[in-house]
């Protein structure tokens, strides 16, 4: 290539790129769309979490919908804290196993689960009941609490957040299945899909230290989105979150929402905590961004009573 | 029995046992249980004698064995259990290999009165002022502490180097482990131990042990009467001194035919290198202690009276700061005003810990948060090297008991997990001027996410934002509200320490009654 056509072409892409950008939206128009379904949210109560997961993601096609055969999935539960699954501090170990197993049914290469824990790691694993879930599932289950495994990126939409080092398992694989938990949260309210994504970056003070909601809204800017979002409502950590202090916090609503839409996923969650969408300010923020959807009432969600 | 059998089964012995000691320091991912611990670490001498003495313990018996065994057959335990007489043997041997003479001791006279002096003012300023001259000396703690700041860093900088290379295969059997960091201070004390016992011993074998270790002459008292021990047969011996010249702690005067029994380490070289087959291992009267004529030497007198004042002083002083409590160490616009460091759980009061505690640093190893840290004057001067809980390095793991159930003294006593959950160490104070939520109006909550008793919650402030609040009464001290506070370089929440521990109350907790008999969106 000559140089001055190297400089037309880089410009003319420039340009396009700019304004792609300049228009909003942009990573929901060109980046990687989860493939249209007839449902924006499918919302399941009443059963086990496996059984829910079954019966919810039949009514989005299958995870067939989502995960290719021979591609890399990331299956990112919530293993912050080195607590038992009764205390609804991580996610439910059955939820992430069955997901694992879906996605090697429909011809997964590799399935990968990690969290940058908060606790001590290996105990936050074992405790949790994750690791031997996801690996009984044919997980590899893989470490989260070296920055050696965490990369740069840029969100240059972003605020506040431009930069973060994430880890490189979420640059790695093809698809990324967000699994949260729902819980109550006494800094932001609730933690549910976005503030999940916490557990995938290293340096998480640096969101707490500029404003934890906008760093919370912008990180969900970055264009390697959730295919699927399924949160975990079994059990629900209704107070004293997102650690829990006893049994007492928890409520067994046995519910499960299933959702392409992150920001609409947790506009439902907020719901389910009592919460209006609109008193989570990272949510609002989002919706503004255009990340997602925070309007229930216009989205088409499938209700399933077990 | 083969007399030239007893130094195989002297090194296979040490061996084993120097590697199983060297996996309890270096085991960076905390894979050995608890209970190992102590059934490697019970007959450690000094440790068993604090943990008795301090605990009253009838189990912590390691350290009469240890007496019985001398008395039976001489310092065997210098040769068979004491892992820095097993290293220094290492040393010693690679020494041989690096120069001849090296590895060519000789008969030498003892340093009768500088080993005696050692033992002496050890034994007095433990006894007056507190462990820490013990603790100095005692050869677990010197070799732990080696393998704390030492080999457990080059562990796991191989181990992540490896793990990084294995990472990039898609292989996590090894796993990238954070590297303790401490002041450099902390690496003076055992540095210092490091030349001091590896160029001895390098040179000249097991001088250390005769000389400066005060284990080594107390253990040499007793076996100067015990009752097997190393005799040659004065009608096969030739005297061609091949046994002296073999012999690490320079102890057989073999033309005097005469082994100075209370610095020989029961090594057995000298049995296998005597051509005569003249050396034997075996029951013995004790032999007359010989008469000799000691010249007074007043150089001599001044300087143990000098020293001991100079101790007995030191151990004053120490103990006058203890009850002040150290001097906090930063200034910062808004002060950490720490009044007193935080003690580990298990050791009940700052007073008893540094009381008990030799500074092995096993607990520092064992840490699996890496929240135990070695002190440098944060409990005064003579508790250098004692750990205390450092927050800005970790935090205290809610479930965890590690520590507490490996410690070979007796400074950290066994809790129950229930019982350790309960143990306030230490109380979380809140710093608002510091605070991001009061400084930027921006959320935060890092503290009370941590907090695993919500001592440390959100109140109402302004708008949709909360504040940090704390409950003194079910605060534990855990420090994780002051790791996780992202405010740098000085915290908004911290742990003023306990200087005795306290009892903390349950948190109450009442059921929660969320229900949904429909989908609430």
């Amino acid at each position: 290539m000559k140089r001055r056509d190297f400089i037309r072409k880089s410009t003319g892409a420039g340009i396009a790129a700019g304004a792609a950008i300049s228009f909003g939206g942009y990573d929901r128009l060109w980046g990687k769309q989860p493939p249209a379904t007839p449902y924006d949210m499918v919302a399941v109560m009443g059963g086990s979490p496996e059984a829910m997961f079954d019966l919810g993601i039949q009514e989005l096609g299958g995870i067939g919908a989502f995960v290719k055969k021979g591609q890399k999935v990331l299956v990112k539960p919530n293993i912050g804290w080195d607590r038992t699954p009764e205390f609804a501090a991580t996610t439910n170990p059955g939820l992430v196993k069955r997901i694992v197993e879906h996605c090697l049914k429909a011809g997964a290469k590799e399935v990968y689960v990690f969290d940058h824990t908060i606790d001590n790691w290996t105990n936050c694993y074992k405790n949790s009941g994750i690791e031997k879930a996801a690996k009984d599932g044919g997980a590899k289950v893989v470490p989260g609490n070296s920055e050696s495994y965490y990369q740069e990126i840029s969100i240059p939409e972003a605020k506040i957040l431009k930069k973060a080092k994430i880890h490189q398992l979420l640059l790695d694989t093809d698809v990324f299945i967000n699994v949260p938990i729902l819980k109550n949260h006494d800094s932001t309210n609730m933690t549910c899909c976005l503030k999940n994504m916490m557990g995938v970056v290293w340096d998480r003070g640096y969101w707490h230290r500029n404003n934890l909601h906008q760093c919370i809204a912008d990180y969900a800017l970055f264009n390697k989105k959730p295919a699927l979002n399924v949160i975990d409502c079994y059990n629900v950590m209704t107070k004293n979150g997102p650690q829990g202090v006893s049994k007492e916090d928890v409520a067994n609503l046995a519910s499960q929402i299933i959702t392409t839409d992150w920001v609409a996923g947790d506009a439902a969650a907020a719901k389910m905590l009592k919460l209006e969408p609109s008193a989570v300010d990272y949510i609002k923020i989002a919706h503004n961004l255009g990340i997602g959807n925070m309007n229930l009432d216009t989205l088409n969600i499938r209700r399933i009573k077990m | 029995m083969k007399y030239s059998s007893l130094k195989k089964i002297r090194l296979s012995f040490a061996i084993a046992f120097f590697i199983i000691v060297c996996v309890l320091f270096l085991d960076f991912r905390h894979l050995v249980p608890e209970s190992f611990f102590e059934i490697f670490l019970w007959l450690q001498f000094v440790p068993s004698v604090i943990k008795h003495i301090g605990a009253g313990e009838a189990a912590a018996l390691g350290f009469i064995a240890i007496l019985i065994l001398t008395f039976l057959s001489g310092r065997s335990y210098c040769s068979f259990l004491c892992p820095l007489g097993i290293m220094q043997d290492i040393i010693s041997r690679a020494g041989g290999k690096i120069k001849k003479r090296f590895g060519r001791f000789g008969f030498k006279k003892p340093h009768t009165f500088l080993r005696y002096a050692i033992l002496v003012l050890t034994v007095i300023i433990t006894l007056t002022g507190g462990v820490y001259i013990l603790g100095l000396l005692d050869p677990y703690g010197i070799f732990g502490r080696f393998m704390t700041y030492f080999v457990r860093p080059v562990v796991i900088i191989v181990n992540n180097f490896l793990a990084s290379i294995l990472g990039h295969f898609d292989i996590y059997t090894l796993v990238d482990t954070r590297k303790p960091s401490f002041k450099a201070a902390v690496y003076v004390i055992p540095a210092i131990f490091l030349l001091l016992t590896g160029i001895m011993s390098l040179m000249k074998g097991r001088l250390y042990c005769n000389t400066v270790c005060p284990v080594g002459t107390f253990l040499g008292l007793i076996s100067k009467v015990s009752l097997f021990r190393i005799r040659i047969d004065n009608v096969k011996c030739s005297k061609c001194g091949r046994c002296a010249i073999a012999c690490k702690s320079s102890c057989i005067d073999f033309l005097n035919m005469e082994i100075d029994n209370s610095r020989c380490v029961d090594c057995f070289n000298c049995i296998g290198t005597c051509p005569d087959n003249a050396i034997s291992f075996g029951f013995s009267s004790p032999a007359k202690p010989r008469e000799s004529v000691v010249q007074v030497d007043e150089k001599k007198r001044h300087f143990v009276i000098g020293s001991l004042l100079m101790f007995f002083g030191l151990s004053q002083r120490t103990l006058a700061q203890e009850r002040n409590g150290p001097v906090p160490k930063k200034e910062s616009t808004v002060k950490e005003n720490k009044t007193s460091p935080v003690s580990p759980p298990g050791s009940t009061s700052i007073k008893n810990f540094t009381s008990k505690c030799t500074a092995c640093s096993l607990c520092v190893s064992a840490c699996p948060n890496n929240v135990l840290i070695p002190s440098f004057t944060e409990y005064g001067i003579a508790g250098i090297m004692q750990p205390h809980m450092d927050y800005h390095k970790g935090f205290c793991a809610y479930e965890c008991t590690r520590c507490l159930e490996i410690c070979p003294t007796g400074a950290l006593l066994p809790l129950l997990p229930e019982a350790k959950k309960l143990t306030q160490i230490g109380r979380a104070v809140f710093i608002k001027e510091n605070c991001i939520v009061q400084t930027e109006r921006t959320a935060c909550g890092a503290c009370a996410e941590s907090c695993p008793t919500k001592a440390v919650h959100m109140v109402p402030f302004t708008g949709n934002l909360t504040i940090p609040s704390t409950t003194d009464d079910i605060c534990i001290g855990c420090g994780h509200c002051e790791f996780a506070c992202p405010v740098t370089p000085y915290k908004a929440i911290f742990v003023n320490g306990n200087p005795v521990h306290a009892a903390a109350k349950k948190p109450e907790n009442i059921k929660t009654e969320l229900k949904h008999e429909d989908f609430p969106f």
